[in-house]
């Protein structure tokens, strides 16, 4: 407690009100209004309408949201995956910290570069021989599982290395081999990070957009490319219903996460 | 980005067991002699780390390097030397692009680091029921897709936008507010989009500073001021730097944001490289101008990773 003064305390609780309402509450509360107006013209929407989330639910922009979640789904996955396996390997390479050294720098440095210039690095390459991946479902969703590696990678080494080593080693001393150490042992003593994982990934991918815009062919085209669509030709309503959809799956996939990481924790 | 407080303590404490394993005898001393007996083990980590090794190196250090030949190449492939790169650096576009970058990156960030500190001090030292909710709707605000609060800036206050609207009501004469699709537009997206991002790291440190300390100094006569200052932003100095250091990379990053605000006359250089390579298709100038942005963010990077690191281990060898 830092302040005593009651009146102190209540000019802080105003601000941080004020504040949280602008950045937190305003965008999300506004998102939804605009989702369900007919018209915006006074202080308050007016003529309430299912128009533009039936419409954001309807054919084109519903296939849009399909393929999003197609995407997020598999770059994650891939993200998690390789991510998990960078983070075991370089946390289990304790005695040699140049590994581990090394391993940090590589798996965090995707994050660092503009989500643009990873768009543009994947056309520049992959549009000519040897491998040919422009205008394909597979460059989306490389490009996307690239930029959230570093956050998969960075999740599970975090905890991969407070884990205790003890517990391995005391599996192995008991006659495990190494992989069913890794097996039984070290992977489900990882399980709520690389859920945690996951999750960030889920969200993350859903919402890319730099890197997406760069590299989507027209037969892919997810939920955020369709939004910047509808805002650039000014259907700000429209928008709005795509972006509630899309927060609204996006939600309920991290909910299915979130599950599953709370019954691995019984286990 | 977190706060290695807790993870960091586990191995230590396991060190100091002293127990004859692997890496209690290979971590003191790092000479070539120590570690020789693990080289079995260490080819192997080697071996097993190559396979996500090779995807980094195929989808992204590949695709960097072969933006880097671009840029000395023109359209058909042939090689040009440092043309491009000479039109480029001299193109006053490139230039005011720079300097959009870095600027909107800067306002940005400090006005997250401000927002963020008062949240996280409001959040932590002047408690009321709820508190826990809010920093968990914060937590959750950050996977968010960035393009949310631009959008609802521009319904809010768009050139149509519903508070023009109700000023043109209210008000016919007015001119129209239009600050969305401007800077300060893109600057206030920015803070309200990064600033969890340094709330987040504030209250981790914030939650481990021991209460006693607090009350000590006030019973000694510090104000509430005082002890923000003396006591409590010291503390969260390393965690305060490392996410100035890692919002101002993002914002200089973003793009999402710049793009959906719609803004003409706000060009970044993320945004340049968008517009030369998917609207005009000039790949050799969108590659030289992604390679002036890559050698920017890696530089703030690896001052962001060498402040963390100099800042926490600082902090970790201090006594407690």
């Amino acid at each position: 407690m830092l302040l005593h003064a009651k009146s102190a305390r209540l000019a802080t609780w105003t601000l941080l009100a004020a504040a949280l309402l602008l950045l937190v509450a305003a965008p999300l509360l506004v998102t939804f209004m605009a989702a369900f107006a007919g018209s915006w013209n006074g202080v308050l929407p007016a003529a309430p309408t299912l128009r533009h989330v039936a419409g954001a639910l309807a054919a084109d922009n519903f296939s849009s949201l399909v393929v999003s979640l197609q995407t997020a789904v598999f770059a994650s996955l891939l993200a998690v995956l390789l991510g998990t396996w960078a983070a075991v390997c370089s946390a289990s390479a304790a005695a040699s910290p140049g590994l581990a050294r090394l391993a940090d720098a590589v798996f965090h440095l995707p994050a660092a570069v503009p989500s643009v210039v990873v768009g543009l690095g994947l056309l520049t390459a992959f549009s000519k021989p040897p491998l040919l991946l422009n205008g394909t479902v597979a460059i989306v969703v490389v490009a996307q599982s690239m930029l959230v590696l570093a956050f998969a990678y960075s999740t599970v080494s975090a905890a991969a290395r407070g884990q205790d080593p003890m517990v391995a080693l005391a599996a192995a001393s008991l006659g495990a081999s190494q992989l069913r150490v890794l097996l039984t042992v070290r992977l489900p003593l990882l399980l709520p990070a690389i859920a945690a994982a996951a999750g960030l990934a889920v969200a993350l991918c859903m919402g890319e957009l730099g890197a997406t815009v760069m590299v989507y062919p027209a037969s892919w085209r997810t939920l955020p490319v369709t939004v910047f669509a509808l805002v650039d030709r000014g259907a700000l309503f429209d928008a709005a219903a795509n972006t509630l959809v899309l927060l609204a799956v996006t939600v309920a996939v991290l909910a299915v996460i979130a599950k599953c990481r709370g019954n691995s924790a019984v286990r | 980005m977190r706060t290695a407080a807790g993870p960091r303590v586990t191995p230590a404490l396991v060190g100091s067991a002293g127990v004859g394993s692997a890496r209690v005898t290979g971590a003191p001393k790092a000479g070539p002699a120590s570690s020789f007996p693990h080289i079995p083990g260490s080819w192997r980590s080697w071996l097993w780390l190559a396979v996500p090794l090779l995807f980094v190196a195929v989808f992204f250090a590949y695709p960097l390097a072969q933006i880097g030949a671009q840029s000395f190449q023109d359209k058909y492939g042939a090689g040009v030397g440092l043309a491009n790169w000479q039109y480029e650096l001299s193109s006053a576009a490139v230039q005011k692009a720079t300097a959009a970058t870095l600027k909107i990156a800067a306002l940005s960030t400090l006005g997250a680091l401000l927002l963020g500190t008062f949240i996280a001090l409001a959040l932590s030292f002047v408690p009321f029921r709820g508190a826990g909710l809010v920093t968990r709707l914060i937590e959750t605000v950050v996977s968010f897709p960035s393009f949310l609060i631009p959008l609802a800036f521009s319904i809010l206050y768009g050139r149509t936008g519903v508070v023009n609207s109700v000023l043109g009501q209210l008000a016919p004469g007015l001119p129209a507010l239009n600050f969305v699709n401007d800077v300060p537009g893109v600057v206030l997206a920015e803070v309200a989009f990064y600033t969890p991002f340094v709330v987040r790291p504030l209250l981790a440190v914030f939650s481990q500073l021991p209460r006693e300390l607090l009350d000590v100094a006030g019973s000694l006569g510090s104000g509430p001021l005082a002890i923000v200052r003396t006591v409590i932003l010291p503390a969260g100095l390393p965690a305060l730097a490392a996410s100035a250091g890692l919002t101002f990379l993002l914002t200089m990053n973003e793009f999402g944001i710049i793009l959906f605000t719609g803004a003409k006359n706000v060009m970044t250089l993320p945004m340049l490289i968008y517009t030369r390579s998917i609207v005009t298709f000039d790949m050799p100038s969108a590659a030289v101008i992604a390679c002036i942005q890559v050698a920017l963010s890696l530089g703030v990077y690896c001052l962001y990773r060498w402040t963390y690191k100099k800042l926490s281990g600082a902090n970790h060898a201090a006594p407690r």
